[in-house]
């Protein structure tokens, strides 16, 4: 079911958290709130499940407006990042604790609720209590108890935060999984950019309680429409130099380089500017040469990850193929891909 | 909360323990001559009993004229103790709830309001509160001794219950909110369950406090038929013209014979009251 927030504010008391936002999401689509903390996603989320009331603006499922129902009548499936399991109901009891509340007949609930199970692989724990249970299976608890009724929506709210490195991988697939075996529009909130990238068709990163940037993975990670998105998405993360216009070119801090840049052309002499160069695109290959001296080198196993000084102090960072021929305090003469190189304006823009 | 039974390697507990059976001795044999001489008669100035009898513990079985039966006595404490629980159960734990979770206008006032009655010693509002019950005709009731001390020992109990309810996680009550629960559900099923030990702290503390409660009762409800246990005790050592000191320690010994089941049975429910978290 498609959801659509029409100018939705929040604010508590005289903070205004959220203004104005719109955000739609297609039915059946998977959609993450990525940003920092503090901007606004969890309120967003709270908002559309019902614990919040908008301060203004609509919120829709489908052509309903549910702006003012309070959450027991909007059939949403809320995950949260503590799971909030019920601590003294077994999980068969925790799992048909929606169903049990509508009144069900115990059989219906009974088949449901193994049904459901199943589907989450959990079906050998229904005895047990929460406290009995692994993180893993605690989340799997939680999925079941928000899908068992069939929501119109499924919320998911930093699900995997309290999870180890390992499990987070094997819940991701996991969760894809049951939002693509389900079809059930789903949104994800989340600070993690892995998480949003490898689990959603698109991303809404919001910033400061503004959504700055929707798109697929893909796009954003390769067309980003602001430095603060280039920032935030990509592992190991982009590097920035600082630096000035001058005729259709950026030019390093010091002068010591330029790169002339199409984008540039209109872009009047001495503005300031940002130049993005994301890990992968400086290294052995590319068309300008920058030189360096390495002051970081880190080994992950198939890649290399190293942190370059420029002359002016800036860092850049590069992500290579494993080599063992460049060490810690080296002088180095690497390339940067000119044409896969970001150009921001000062107050963040892209170019 | 874990046992803490066991003994340290690098200490020896002999010279703390020899200390504190000194001390305690006292008290120790206080309490072995109050049940001794229940059951016992001796010469007057000697501490060995000479005879053994059961005739103080006469009160059982029959009732002395002017005095009420001690078996309806004995109910009405346990009426009087019972009903309080209940009272102070019921109101706390729903107004613990509703002043630490809903949207209270003045929640600060009311707080500090219910702290200051708690300060108040009952002694000095006993004359209104005797005016008052007269006036309702609630005086020398069981009903009317059990508001007044339910009242008294109401903020107590709803700053516990506060206190407790406030260590529940909201996420619970959120996730039972979109799963369709009403509010009320919402307390009943899933958040009521969480503060059980507390629930059982307080039950047993009220009873506890009801089951020795003396000048209210004295007060407002010392007719026979309404006597409890405490006030029968009063009477009997009152009674200048049948002094018997032997039935009045073995009155005594039955006043406190529930009170030491209820310590025995239920001492780590109790110690939670102090504790202050939802542990089991």
């Amino acid at each position: 079911m498609r959801i659509l927030l029409d100018k939705f504010s929040k604010s508590f008391g005289n903070t205004k958290v959220i203004e104005a936002m719109d955000l739609e999401v297609g039915s059946g689509e998977m959609l993450a709130l990525l940003g920092p903390s503090g901007c606004g996603k969890s309120t967003t989320l709270f908002a559309i499940c019902g614990i919040h009331r908008p301060t203004s603006g609509r919120i829709l499922f489908g052509e309903r407006d549910v702006t003012s129902l309070p959450s027991q009548e909007r059939n949403v499936g809320v995950v949260f990042q503590s799971y909030a399991l019920y601590p003294h109901m077994t999980v068969e009891e925790n799992i048909g604790f929606p169903l049990t509340v509508r009144r069900l007949p115990a059989g219906d609930i009974k088949k449901r609720v193994a049904e459901i199970s199943a589907l989450v692989h959990i079906d050998n724990l229904l005895g047990r209590r929460p406290a009995q249970l692994s993180g893993g299976q605690q989340q799997r608890v939680a999925l079941a108890r928000a899908l068992i009724r069939r929501p119109d929506v499924l919320l998911l709210d930093e699900p995997l935060a309290n999870l180890d490195a390992k499990l987070r991988l094997e819940m991701r697939s996991e969760i894809r999984r049951l939002q693509k075996e389900t079809g059930i529009t789903a949104i994800l909130v989340t600070h993690d950019q892995v998480e949003a990238m490898s689990m959603c068709d698109r991303i809404a990163i919001m910033k400061e309680g503004e959504i700055v940037q929707i798109a697929t993975p893909s796009e954003m990670y390769n067309d980003p429409r602001t430095a603060f998105v280039a920032g935030f998405l990509g592992n190991p993360p982009i590097s920035f130099l600082k630096g000035k216009a001058l005729s259709g070119a950026f030019v390093s801090g010091d002068g010591n380089f330029r790169l002339p840049l199409g984008s540039l052309r209109d872009i009047g002499d001495g503005r300031a500017l940002t130049l993005g160069i994301r890990p992968e695109h400086f290294g052995p290959k590319g068309d300008l040469v920058i030189e360096g001296k390495v002051a970081f080198a880190e080994t992950q196993g198939r890649e290399n990850l190293y942190d370059v000084v420029l002359a002016d102090g800036s860092v850049l960072r590069s992500i290579q193929p494993v080599r063992d021929d460049v060490k810690l305090g080296d002088c180095v003469r690497w390339n940067l891909s000119s044409e896969a190189a970001f150009v921001f304006a000062e107050d963040g823009r892209r170019l | 909360m874990a046992d803490k039974t066991q003994t340290s390697a690098n200490f020896s507990s002999v010279p703390v323990m020899l200390l504190l059976t000194l001390v305690s001795l006292p008290l120790v044999l206080m309490y072995a001559y109050l049940f001794i001489d229940t059951i016992s008669n001796s010469e007057a100035g000697s501490l060995i009993p000479n005879e053994l009898t059961l005739e103080h513990w006469r009160f059982l079985w029959e009732t002395r004229p002017g005095k009420a039966s001690i078996w309806l006595v004995t109910l009405n404490t346990f009426i009087f103790a019972g009903s309080i629980t209940a009272v102070i159960l019921i109101v706390s734990s729903m107004a613990g709830y509703v002043l630490s979770r809903l949207n209270v206008p003045a929640r600060g006032l009311l707080l500090a309001g219910v702290m200051v009655l708690h300060a108040f010693p009952s002694v000095t509002l006993i004359i209104s509160i005797f005016i008052v019950l007269q006036y309702v005709g609630l005086y020398n009731s069981l009903i009317g001794v059990i508001l007044v001390k339910a009242a008294i020992d109401m903020p107590l109990g709803i700053w516990l219950m506060k206190g407790f309810y406030d260590t529940v996680p909201w996420e619970i009550e959120m996730a039972g909110l979109v799963d369709g629960a009403s509010r009320f559900t919402v307390w009943r099923r899933l958040v009521l369950p969480q503060i059980k030990p507390a629930i059982m702290a307080l039950g047993l503390f009220s009873f506890l406090t009801g089951w020795s409660e003396f000048i209210l009762p004295q007060v407002l409800a010392p007719g026979s038929q309404v006597q409890v246990l405490s006030v029968y005790l009063a009477s009997l050592i009152a009674d200048d013209n049948n002094f018997d000191f032997a039935t009045f320690k073995a009155v005594g010994v039955f006043y406190v014979v529930p009170v030491l089941v209820l310590y025995v049975f239920f001492q780590k429910h109790l110690m939670n009251i102090y504790g202050g978290g939802t542990k089991g």
